[in-house]
């Protein structure tokens, strides 16, 4: 196997590259910086297409697979093992598009520190595509761990007023969950004599009792990265605290990676734990969902109220995805993406309105939307999208994984999906409040009567996002052939573990 | 010998107005009005005669045909597609949205131009008509859908264009956000109704397997045999949105606030089309009620009773178009209550009747309004003081605009069930079906024609007869031709409507039991139809006469005096907006509140700082082992090694 032309090691590692040159760059070349970051994302994005096209999207199994010998421990082997299937090039796709988006948003915004600030967010997205690629469990936690680093220092240096805080409260969350994952993966590679995902996932080794610790340990993790209730609090501030860009990733791609590190650690590899506990997290699934909306209704920052909205949106992804069955599956794992979508775009009209006004409270808005036509209409189609109207992105995800949990046999009553349902009209009264407390209504605010319309740049970054929304509205197709084979293979394999075990 | 067949034109029904909204939002506003407003008219035209076109191909063959687009959902054993569905119950919605359409169209041509310049932003012309046909496409998808998932996309687009078009003039009304709120308002109710739709759906799915129509009616008796518990949680949860949707007890609350919309959108949106979507729905769902007893009774109440409810705030009601709105309500209510009786054909019947005359009704009162205002910029009143839409600050209109007032009369006489008019004919079929069946529904539903008489008799006396009561009535003019010609077609549907289906005619009847199945025609009792329409006649003649001798300026209703408290409750809309306020907004608002601050940065905030709090106090005491005395640590080593020592023995 040629390495160098793998395209999972090319996607990988080559935001890397722009990050070093990033470095080599004189800190006052503030446009060769900004651009490099941005070309460096369009080629990585460019490389994941290619990756795409090169997909075989019948085929349930981990392609481009790329396994060398890394560390030795002992007896056992760690790899560096990356490999891609039908779960994973999604996110990955996410990420490599969502990122150049994130950084045309700073072009205006980010004026400190911008080497700094590239560097890092390159970095950052080593690691992210780190997370989705790998099948050795070493090798994720370091990936994991990874992300921690640039996250911490985008808030901590260039976020809001209370960054310090978000920063920490960010990193000390995400760090208790991950020790025990740590544990987890550790007992599971000495026990068992293997770190490797590929050959441990259905292999049915983990006996019940010691899969229920493990799906804890490892579950605390995802949860709180999710964020799950009630391990959410890390979540409002630092979204609240980061600046757009971060925002953006945080909310459309870090996020994922908790729901993601279920579908590929806990369904697989502890399948009769987690038909088990399925109802329980269903259950917390819900409440996340109904919490998330309650509570973002009536928040005076706009920024805080979107950042609840992550946790309603995605109590849906965790309800789909314990549904276990392939409406709830496949709806969960588009949700992931149009959550990443929708909630990017919000953030990034906030960072928007910010940027004009240098407020984010909400009683400083109003009837914007006759003052800035253009924006206001990407900001209704986002909001939309975000509120689930059919036709457009959300609705697609959010009904197949309530119709997904409503015959659940795993869940085994349809009472979840039908009290996540009230979701929907929750979700209408706290996005349609923000919609009109930010364009609707007279303009109250004399600093609000000139602002400008959208520029290109931000044209530029909101269309793709919207050309999007739409597809997926309406020809979800795609979306969902790709991810079907690894879907119906991961599903056969927790139901087939689960019989067995019973 | 094969007659051609237009079926395959059915996707352009939604096409064209999206091609014309599209043209719109890339060049209406740079091409000026008569463009935007002509091409958005044409594209609903033209929408209007391929409707044409499927109805003639449907009269050669009759039964259902399916045009797949495309795929939109599959997984697993879900499939639902982009598919539309030609029957003679989709065609003759398709003919009421886009014939209905395409007159409110061309009327808003001219009514748009002056209420862009009443207020006071002339480049939302264009945005209007974008509105406008993205409401037809949708309607049009509500209406065409092969599934009930893609009926649900209509559905909820319906919802968007009602919320986009109720909220078009979003910085106006009480405080600057009342137009927004009411916008807000509607769509947040109609959700609660999507709500038991999605339920809905989700327990036919479940039971069905499919979305599709054909294949979930085919099954339809089969399930209701074996889960009838699960049928009537089906119908009843569908009832929810149809409650929602066509404005019925409990949640019609949002449709008198939607008059926030320009008049237009409520003859087109709010009285002739979309609030009919519900109505629709049981009809294309007859076959689940007609298994469920239960249901259909629940569902005919629901109708009776928004029926005769809505008619008495109607009665109260001082707004040209408020009165219109609790009108619409009602009479959805006697939709509902058709629908709900089996006599599905009779509610199909009223409710194309009702989208002209209502129709008709909504766009002369815009006529009105428009004419108030002209004679208001004459008469130099202070503009904010002065309602235009308040029918006290009317009177002897049928002077000043006489064209308006009289198809305002005829409108008025339908509505009021006044033979040969076509309501008189619709709404007789259905009173017939209760005389029949459900002779407490008929009292009700009898009860509320009369009202109906009553408040439209008093809206005309108080409107166009007397003197005029401001100077802006006395100076208030005509409206052009391009509002009074879709005005005077309307009015001649109105008059003529009844054709549709004649009693021993049965022409509706007998091209629906093509898509509902072979009913009994509906009968003509002489009893039934001299009850109502001497009901309707002592209706329209005590208003008059009420109402008539009123002149003085400081308008004190003379109900007011009679009834008193009871009439207050009426003009107060017995004060269901505060209940909901007060049971369900508020509380939402302050357990939103207590989540959000006592709980979420209170409590579980907390947990993890509390963590944080105990780790230091934990690394304080471990801190004070690390005491650097050699001693210590070497006791410590003693202490463990002899923990380890008796672990080992002990095991």
């Amino acid at each position: 196997m040629n390495i160098g032309l793998n395209p999972l090691l090319l996607v990988t590692f080559f935001p890397l590259v722009g990050a070093l040159v990033v470095l080599l760059l004189k800190p006052k070349w503030k446009t060769a910086l900004r651009w490099t970051a941005l070309v460096t994302s369009l080629i990585t994005f460019g490389l994941s297409i290619w990756m795409l096209t090169r997909f075989n999207d019948i085929d349930p199994e981990i392609q481009f697979e790329l396994n060398l010998p890394w560390i030795t421990l002992g007896n056992n082997q760690i790899g560096f093992h990356l490999g891609i299937d039908g779960i994973s090039i999604l996110m990955v796709l996410l990420t490599t598009f969502l990122m150049p988006l994130a950084i045309l948003s700073t072009w205006k915004a980010v004026e400190e520190r911008i080497k700094g600030f590239m560097a890092f967010f390159l970095l950052l997205e080593v690691g992210m595509l780190g997370v989705f690629l790998s099948l050795d469990m070493v090798l994720f936690y370091v990936f994991w761990e990874f992300t921690l680093i640039p996250m911490y220092f985008l808030i901590g240096l260039w976020g809001g007023e209370r960054r310090v805080y978000a920063a920490v409260k960010f990193f000390l969350y995400t760090m208790a969950g991950s020790v025990l994952m740590l544990a987890g993966i550790l007992w599971i590679g000495l026990q068992y004599g293997s770190f490797d995902l590929t050959q441990l996932s259905g292999s049915g080794l983990i006996p019940a009792a010691a899969q229920l610790w493990l799906f804890g340990a490892f579950g605390l993790a995802f949860a709180i990265k999710v964020p799950m209730f009630p391990l959410h609090s890390w979540l409002p501030d630092a979204h609240t605290e980061a600046p757009t860009a971060g925002s953006v990733i945080l909310a459309g791609i870090l996020l994922k990676m908790g729901a993601y590190g279920f579908l590929r650690f806990n369904l697989p590899l502890f399948p009769n734990a987690t038909v088990t506990l399925a109802p329980w997290m269903a259950g917390l699934a819900v409440i996340g969902i109904l919490y998330g909306a309650a509570v973002a209704y009536l928040q005076k920052d706009v920024k805080r109220l979107v950042a609840y909205s992550s946790i309603s949106h995605l109590g849906f992804v965790v309800l789909g995805i314990f549904a276990l069955n392939l409406q709830g599956l496949q709806g969960a794992i588009l949700q992931m993406v149009n959550h990443g979508l929708s909630t990017g775009a919000l953030f990034l009209i906030v960072g928007m309105l910010y940027e004009r006004r240098h407020t984010r409270l909400l009683e400083n808005f109003g009837g914007l939307w006759k003052v800035v036509p253009v924006l206001g209409t990407l900001a209704l189609i986002t909001t939309l999208s975000s509120v689930g109207l059919p036709g457009l992105n959300g609705f697609v995800s959010e009904f197949t994984i309530l119709l997904g949990a409503f015959s659940s046999t795993v869940i085994g009553s349809p009472w979840f999906a039908g009290v996540a349902t009230l979701g929907v009209i929750l979700a209408a009264v706290y996005l349609l409040f923000m919609f009109q407390k930010l364009f609707l209504g007279p303009v109250t605010h004399e600093e609000n009567k000139k602002l400008k319309d959208v520029s290109a740049r931000e044209i530029l970054i909101l269309t793709p996002i919207l050309i999007f929304a739409f597809w997926i509205g309406i020809y979800p197709k795609p979306f969902f052939m790709l991810m079907a084979p690894a879907v119906e293979k991961l599903t056969a394999l927790v139901q087939s573990a689960a019989l067995l075990a019973h | 010998m094969e007659t051609v067949q237009f079926f395959n034109l059915v996707p352009w029904v939604v096409f064209l107005p999206l091609i014309g909204l599209t043209v719109n939002l890339l060049v209406g506003r740079k091409l000026g009005e008569i463009f935007a407003g002509s091409f958005a008219s044409l594209a609903t035209g033209l929408a209007f005669v391929v409707s044409i076109l499927l109805a003639v191909s449907l009269s050669s063959h009759p039964e259902a045909v399916t045009i797949p687009l495309g795929d939109w959902i599959t997984i697993g054993t879900l499939t639902v597609r982009w598919a539309f569905r030609v029957d003679t119950l989709s065609v003759v919605m398709m003919l009421v949205v886009s014939g209905v359409g395409t007159l409110i169209h061309i009327y808003s041509i001219g009514y748009m131009h002056n209420d862009v310049r009443h207020n006071g932003d002339t480049g939302r012309y264009a945005r209007f008509f974008i509105f406008l046909n993205l409401f037809i496409a949708a309607m049009m998808i509500l209406v065409s859908a092969d599934n009930f998932l893609m009926m649900f996309v209509g559905w909820e687009g319906v919802g968007l264009c009602s919320y986009l078009l109720i909220g078009f003039w979003f910085e106006k009304g009480k405080n600057g956000t009342g137009n927004a709120e009411a916008a807000k308002k509607a769509f947040i109710t109609n959700r609660i109704g999507d709500f038991g739709l999605l339920i809905a759906m989700f327990l036919i799915f479940v039971n069905f397997g499919t979305f599709q129509f054909d294949e979930v009616f085919k099954q339809a008796g089969q399930v209701a045999a074996v889960k009838p518990g699960v049928m009537l949680l089906i119908t009843l949860f569908m009832l929810l949105g149809v409650t929602g949707k066509s404005a019925q007890l409990p949640l019609y609350v949002w449709l008198p606030d939607a008059m926030a919309g320009p008049t237009p959108v409520s003859a087109l949106i709010h009285a002739a089309t979309m609030v009919t979507a519900g109505v629709y729905l049981v009809a294309r769902s007859s076959i689940f009620y007609a298994l469920v007893p239960t249901a259909q009774t629940v569902v005919m109440w629901v109708g009776a009773a928004t029926a005769l409810f809505a008619a008495t705030i109607a009665l109260g009601q001082y707004d040209i178009k408020k009165v219109l709105a609790y009108s619409t309500i009602s009479q959805l209510g006697f939709m509902v209550a058709a629908v709900g009786m089996g006599a599905t054909v009779a509610g199909m019947f009223h409710l194309v009747t009702h989208a002209f005359f209502k129709g008709l009704l909504f766009l002369a009162a815009g006529s009105v309004i428009q004419g108030v205002e002209r004679g208001m910029h004459h008469a130099n009143h202070a503009s904010h003081d002065f309602d235009p839409q308040d029918m006290r600050q009317m009177g002897g209109l049928r002077k000043q605009t006489p064209l308006t007032f009289r198809v305002y009369l005829i409108g008025a006489l339908a509505l009021s069930g006044i033979a040969p008019l076509a309501g008189f004919f619709s709404k007789d079929e259905i009173l017939v079906s209760a005389w029949q069946t459900q002779p407490a529904i008929f009292i009700v539903l009898v009860l509320a024609a009369f009202l109906t008489a009553f408040y439209m008799g008093r809206q005309l006396t108080m409107v166009f007869f007397g003197e005029p009561r401001t100077e802006a009535a006395e100076k208030a003019s005509e409206s052009p031709l391009v509002v009074t010609l879709p005005l005077m077609i309307l009015a001649l549907l109105s008059v003529l409507g009844g054709v549709l289906n004649l009693p021993g005619v049965h022409t509706l009847e007998t091209w629906l039991s093509h898509t509902l199945g072979e009913g009994e025609p509906g009968h003509f009792v002489w009893v039934v139809a001299g009850i109502s329409l001497v009901l309707a006649l002592i209706g329209l003649g005590l208003a008059w006469m009420i109402y008539s001798r009123k002149t003085d300026k400081a308008y004190v209703d003379p109900l007011k005096r009679a009834l008193g408290s009871l009439f207050t409750g009426m003009e107060n809309k017995w004060w269901v907006d505060e209940l909901y306020a007060a049971i369900i907004l508020n509380p939402y608002r302050a357990f939103a509140q207590f989540m959000a601050d006592p709980v979420d940065l209170g409590v579980i905030d907390r947990i993890g700082g509390g963590l944080a709090a105990g780790t230091r106090a934990l690394a304080e005491s471990i801190r004070k082992l690390q005491n650097g005395y050699i001693r210590s640590y070497a006791l410590l080593m003693l202490l463990g090694l002899a923990a380890i020592m008796t672990y080992l023995f002990l095991r």
